[in-house]
């Protein structure tokens, strides 16, 4: 009864030729993150230890671990959570709950946007000439954590925003009908119900200020600071510190003669913690959608 | 009813007064910071802007001597070529992947498969962008010497190659927000006149979200060009006029970062490298906006 044409055919071929074409382009984005990973770990092998991420940094950087850039890392990363969360968090909640759709709202919305958009190396000029300079808070961890913090707020705005629009607003609309204000609202019933995509959005914050490099090169990171080795509370958020991004950059471009795999140790130290931590987002949010009551 | 609204004011403890003051001052927060950026930036700039700068030929000549003796030179025509040619080349084989991508993932894959997909892609965004550069100084510098036969590999093809896993990321997740945006309406319309999949995809899914599709192309584009550590390490980092894939080149954000520690405060030199930020943000700026623009314009669609 339906005997296939020429056309058809010619429609069959083509479609199953892009759908192959388009399979392959898609696959071919696997390719370069496994070969990245596989790339460094096979470098790294030979000097990752415990020893190698709990000894600083030996020999002017030619040898030795990562303790001292790691735990600066982890600092930066730290503060500048303090700062934008509560900020990026609530900013959200004025957008989505406060927020009237008028021309206010709307360069509000653009600012977020570009925000994103401002080049990391920006960020780090503003951070010279607004925190370090004009603050006088000089280059310190205190400094560098809030260009981070800045830098990384639209991260933050952008995913609370989405968890908060998913909240129903019928679930808002009950409890103003009991009477309620519009904070106890948000603080009994909107941010209990959206609090696992809210940390969705700290976390990714989280991984993008571990990674970043340009804004706290001039803000309050050095290329070699010793501290005590072990000891947590080494760093003085008033003083400088050494950050693991920067690390991979001064002992891969600057130092000669760097003990081979150091430099893709502290990569690999690097890539596993970001992805470790945005593997812990991604988690999360499947979690919470299987968990889902609406 | 006076009585009421009365007794409901009272009820308003002063508590949530401060708390909604917080609230909003967080939400305009963001308008204060773009607006902090541009004057702090400009302010360290401004100086040598406005007197002692010469406009023209900073935009035009080619001749990048900051630290010249005699004779001081300030040309960002060879960066402001190296960031386009770089960020030229690197969506040249981004966009096909990133669009090619987003379609394959919106209207070919299984909803698993799908999942997949989307993580790998978040993942590859997640990579730090001095990882990136480090491979670029690594890897992709040993491939493009043994496959070129270069004499080194650091060059502006090594950095668009480094530019385009960073920006592809965002092309595909923004296309594909675009193409899910198109009504189901529509494809069914078209496969009941009897299209395949392929040619609801081309005749209909494409021209019905072209203006989103565009703007991840620009937003990929904004992100390339502001792409700083990845292409400081890997583009060879020397002020040159491009001349093909294999030249070395330097762009605007490597050169802020390279000279930045090396320059006295309000120095002539250390305005400049602020008046290119002032540049950058710029570029950025109007490559959002009209981003932006483009995006809203499908909506009021």
């Amino acid at each position: 009864m339906f005997t296939e044409t020429p056309i058809d055919r010619r429609k069959r071929l083509t479609e199953n030729v892009m759908r192959i074409f388009l399979l392959v382009v898609t696959t071919v984005m696997i390719i370069p993150l496994l070969l990245i990973i596989g790339y460094l770990l096979y470098k790294a092998i030979p000097v990752l230890s415990f020893e190698f991420l709990f000894s600083n940094p030996r020999d002017n950087m030619r040898a030795g671990g990562i303790w001292a850039p790691f735990l600066g890392t982890i600092y930066l990363v730290v503060v500048s959570l303090l700062v934008s969360a509560p900020v990026g968090v609530f900013a959200a909640v004025y957008l989505n709950e406060y927020a009237r759709e008028n021309w206010f709202t709307r360069i509000t919305n653009l600012a977020v946007v570009n925000l994103a958009g401002v080049p990391s190396i920006v960020h780090a000029l503003f951070g010279v000439g607004a925190f370090v300079l004009f603050a006088g808070l000089g280059e310190s961890i205190l400094a560098a954590s809030l260009t981070l913090a800045i830098m990384t707020l639209p991260v933050i705005i952008a995913s609370t925003t989405e968890a908060l629009k998913a909240v129903p607003m019928s679930f808002r609309e009950a409890c103003w009908n009991l009477g309620a204000t519009r904070w106890q609202t948000i603080r009994r019933i909107v941010i209990p119900n959206s609090i696992s995509g809210i940390l969705t959005g700290v976390i990714l914050q989280v991984s993008r200020a571990a990674g970043e490099t340009a804004p706290i090169m001039f803000t309050g990171a050095v290329f070699y600071k010793a501290i005590a080795e072990g000891n947590l509370f080494a760093y003085n958020i008033t003083e400088q510190c050494m950050a693991l991004s920067l690390h991979l950059f001064t002992i891969s471009t600057q130092v000669p003669d760097v003990t081979e795999g150091t430099p893709h140790g502290t990569a690999i130290v690097l890539v596993g913690s970001v992805l470790l931590v945005n593997a812990t987002a991604i988690v999360l949010r499947v979690y919470l959608r299987t968990r889902k009551k609406w | 009813m006076n009585i009421l609204r009365k007794k409901s004011r009272a009820k308003l403890p002063f508590s949530e007064t401060v708390i909604e003051l917080f609230i909003r001052l967080c939400g305009f927060s963001c308008i204060i910071f773009v607006f902090g950026i541009f004057f702090f930036v400009f302010r360290e700039g401004a100086g040598f802007l406005f007197n002692g700068l010469d406009i023209g030929q900073f935009l035009t000549s080619p001749e990048w001597y900051p630290t010249s003796l005699n004779n001081k030179r300030y040309g960002t025509f060879a960066l402001i070529l190296g960031t386009f040619s770089v960020t030229a080349l690197a969506m040249c084989m981004a966009v096909p992947f990133g669009l090619g991508a987003a379609i394959f993932v919106s209207e070919f894959c299984s909803p698993k498969l799908r999942e997949t997909f989307k993580i790998v892609i978040e993942l590859l965004a997640a990579i730090p962008s001095v990882v990136w550069g480090f491979i670029g100084l690594t890897l992709m510098n040993q491939l493009i010497i043994r496959v070129f036969n270069a004499p080194i590999g650091l060059t502006m093809l090594n950095g668009s190659i480094m530019l385009a896993l960073m920006s592809v990321p965002i092309i595909v997740s923004i296309a594909e927000d675009a193409l899910k945006a198109v009504p189901d309406s529509y494809r069914e319309a078209a496969e009941a006149l009897g299209a395949t999949r392929w040619q609801v995809i081309y005749r209909v899914l494409l021209p019905a979200a072209k203006n989103g599709l565009l703007a991840a192309v620009l937003l990929g584009a904004a992100r390339s060009i502001g792409e700083t550590m990845a292409v400081l390490m890997a583009t060879g980092h020397s002020v040159n006029i491009p001349s093909g894939p294999l030249s070395w080149i330097r762009t605007l954000t490597a050169t802020i970062a390279a000279e930045l520690g090396e320059v006295a405060r309000g120095d002539e030199h250390y305005q400049v490298l602020f008046i290119i930020g002032i540049l950058l943000f710029t570029i950025t700026f109007v490559v959002n906006l009209i981003a932006d623009l483009v995006i809203k314009g499908i909506r009021q669609e």
